[in-house]
């Protein structure tokens, strides 16, 4: 990179140069700022790092608070909303005072020079991983993970209350042994074991976590495979079904229309609406399009024609929702049951309410010897509209088929409640 | 009656394989005559051939079906048509309807349930499916209550109730039968009713539901 590039570049505020980032990008940020080799810069923070680890906190509170060159935000101003990653960040610092200040007490004195740059670059890395954007969440991990263990992995919740845990008690421990035994030589040992647990932890942390990423992995997968299944069916149910029907009705474009379009509404209600297929939308649907609804459901899935006369058309309310299920109710009755190769549907929209009738020309059945599971059906069909202040009546003869008929007064206060 | 029993048939429509499939449907029970394709040859083999039914798609390249009924019925007044279409726009319905065809029937219908229409039209009566039932239904709906005076045509601007309530059956798919059944009239009641209503549908104020029409069109 020219002199020229860095000093045109110069002029602005203090950014992140992301697309020349080693870590953060906040060393090539000010090279880029300031016109000094970047390499340069680099250099700086790496010393600054061994005199005391000043250099990486210092890097990382730069990395909170200068924004990157693709955000508009600083990682800090979004880790304010960030009320779990603070807590856990300030948790964490504290719990390392502690740490430190036991392990001074100890003899290891020349650890507290350490102390400020240590809890401040903890503290710091625990809420970058939180909020970075992912790309440098990447970055931190394949950093940091190698180096400590487990801090790596504090994005995963469970992992890092285990792991606060273990340091609670801990320090806990330690600071109870600091109150019962006045005498510090008795920490000296103690302070050994820490360094050791810490040791295996930092030895083992790795594999650790190579074995619950096996399991996430594993269990993403496992999802992945029950998603894949769950939308084979639904694209069964629906998609192909339809497309089935459409070649059955490949010379009559006006049904094969109708098909796509009833497919492509319901495929978009599904994708984008997140609205299963097959459900009735209660909003923004009226009486007409939820009956040819109800039809090409009905012809996708139990294979007869399903003839609609609608006169008239009005928005839904929660009236008229009902009738539509039981009307869809009474549909795939009579698809399933009567024998009959097509179910006619009439509906007809009038001022002071609707009437809909589903009629077909199948077995038929004696209403006075109805079998139990019809009656239910029946009641539930009734039921239905009833509650609504609508009426059922069901006439059917053996041999010449079946009607249900449906009426559902429309009223003003319903329309409002479906306003709402 | 020789010729209703086996009523001379002209198929006019611009699939070829409809043509033969409404052939081999219509069996024995009628007598094709011949087949056309689009709106002039149709008119020329409907003056030539003088049929008793002819069997016509509302949609045809040349200027659609109605301008073939009009067409015939100004120098052939007897000759009868039934429309035949698959398509769900009610404008071109009533438009095929008001020109003089006496029915309207939709291509899913089965054979059987065809050569009945066919031979109703030949008859002189009027076949209405389901569909053009809800169709007229929907038509004198729109054009709304008469006003309390009497006009000239008021009669003929909407229906009287018995006729509703007959195309409403009708729309629900009863038959004639099941319909005179239903509401304790004749067979031959209920034909009048229909009639009726193609009458009025076909003499009606054409302002009115040339008007609902195309309000049917833009919404």
């Amino acid at each position: 990179m020219s002199a020229e590039e860095h000093w045109l570049k110069g002029h602005g505020p203090w950014q992140r140069d992301v697309e020349h980032r080693l870590v953060g990008g906040v060393a090539s940020g000010i090279a880029a700022r300031t016109s000094v080799d970047v390499q340069y810069v680099r250099l700086a923070f790496i010393i600054a790092a061994l005199l005391g680890g000043f250099g990486v906190a210092a890097y990382v509170v730069a990395w909170l608070l200068v924004p990157a060159t693709d955000e508009p935000t600083t990682i800090g101003s979004r880790a304010l909303n960030d009320k779990q990653g603070v807590a856990l960040a300030a948790g964490l610092g504290a719990l390392l005072v502690a740490v430190l200040v036991v392990v001074s007490f100890a003899g290891a004195g020349w650890i507290g020079s350490l102390a400020w740059p240590l809890v401040i670059s903890v503290a710091g890395i625990v809420v970058l991983i939180r909020n970075a954007s992912p790309a440098e969440q990447a970055t931190l991990r394949s950093l940091v993970e190698p180096l400590l263990g487990f801090t790596g992995d504090t994005t995963r919740g469970m992992t890092v209350m285990r792991v606060s845990i273990a340091l609670v008690l801990l320090a806990g421990g330690l600071a109870l042994l600091l109150v019962g035994h006045a005498q510090a030589a008795l920490l000296l040992p103690l302070a050994g074991v820490t360094l050791v647990v810490a040791a295996v932890l930092v030895v083992l942390g790795p594999w650790w976590l190579g074995i619950t990423r096996d399991l996430v992995t594993e269990r993403q997968a496992r999802a992945r495979a029950e998603e894949r299944a769950d939308m084979a069916a639904r694209v069964h149910d629906s998609v192909l079904q339809t497309l089935a029907l459409i070649q059955r009705h490949a010379d009559d474009p006006q049904q094969v229309i109708q098909l796509a379009r009833a497919q492509e509404r319901e495929l978009r209600s599904w994708l984008f609406d997140g609205r299963p297929p097959g459900s009735l939308g209660d909003e923004s649907t009226t009486l007409a399009a939820g009956i040819r609804l109800i039809q090409s459901e009905v012809e996708a899935q139990h294979h007869v024609s399903v003839e609609t006369v609608i006169v008239g058309d009005c928005a839904l309310d929660n009236g008229l929702i009902a009738l539509l299920g039981a009307a869809r109710e009474a549909t795939v009755n009579a698809a399933k049951w009567s024998g009959a190769a097509a179910v006619s549907v009439f509906c007809e929209v009038e001022p002071a309410g609707v009437t809909l009738f589903v009629r077909d020309r199948g077995r038929g059945f004696d209403p006075a010897t109805v079998p139990a599971d019809r009656k239910g059906l029946a009641e539930s069909i009734r039921g239905r509209v009833t509650r609504h202040g609508g009426t059922a009546a069901i006439r059917s003869v053996p041999g010449e088929g079946t009607e249900i008929g449906l009426t559902m007064p429309r009223s003003t206060t319903a329309v409002e409640q479906a306003a709402r | 009656m020789i010729d209703s029993a086996r009523p001379r048939v002209v198929i006019v429509d611009d699939h070829a394989v409809f043509r033969s499939g409404v052939r081999s449907e219509l069996g024995p029970a009628v007598q094709i005559v011949g087949e056309a394709d689009d709106v002039a040859p149709a008119i020329t083999l409907i003056a030539e051939t003088e049929p008793d039914v002819v069997l016509i798609d509302v949609h045809l390249p040349g200027g659609g079906g109605s301008a073939v009924v009009t067409a015939v019925k100004a120098t052939h007044p007897d000759i009868r048509f039934l429309a035949l279409s698959a398509s769900d726009a009610p404008e071109d319905v009533i438009a095929i309807i008001r020109a003089g065809a006496r029915g309207y029937v939709t291509k899913t219908i089965s054979g059987a349930d065809l050569v009945d229409a066919v031979i109703h039209v030949a008859d002189g009566e009027a076949v209405f499916s389901p569909r053009l039932a809800g169709f007229v239904l929907d038509a004198f709906a729109a054009l709304g209550p008469v006003d309390e005076k009497p006009a000239f045509d008021a009669e003929l601007d909407q229906l009287t109730a018995r006729e509703r309530e007959v195309l409403r059956l009708i729309a629900r798919g009863f038959t004639y039968k099941e319909i005179a059944r239903e509401l304790f009239i004749s067979a031959k009641t209920v034909e009048s009713h229909v009639s009726s209503v193609l009458r009025k549908l076909q003499m009606s104020s054409r302002h009115q539901l040339t008007r609902w029409a195309a309000d049917r069109h833009l919404s």
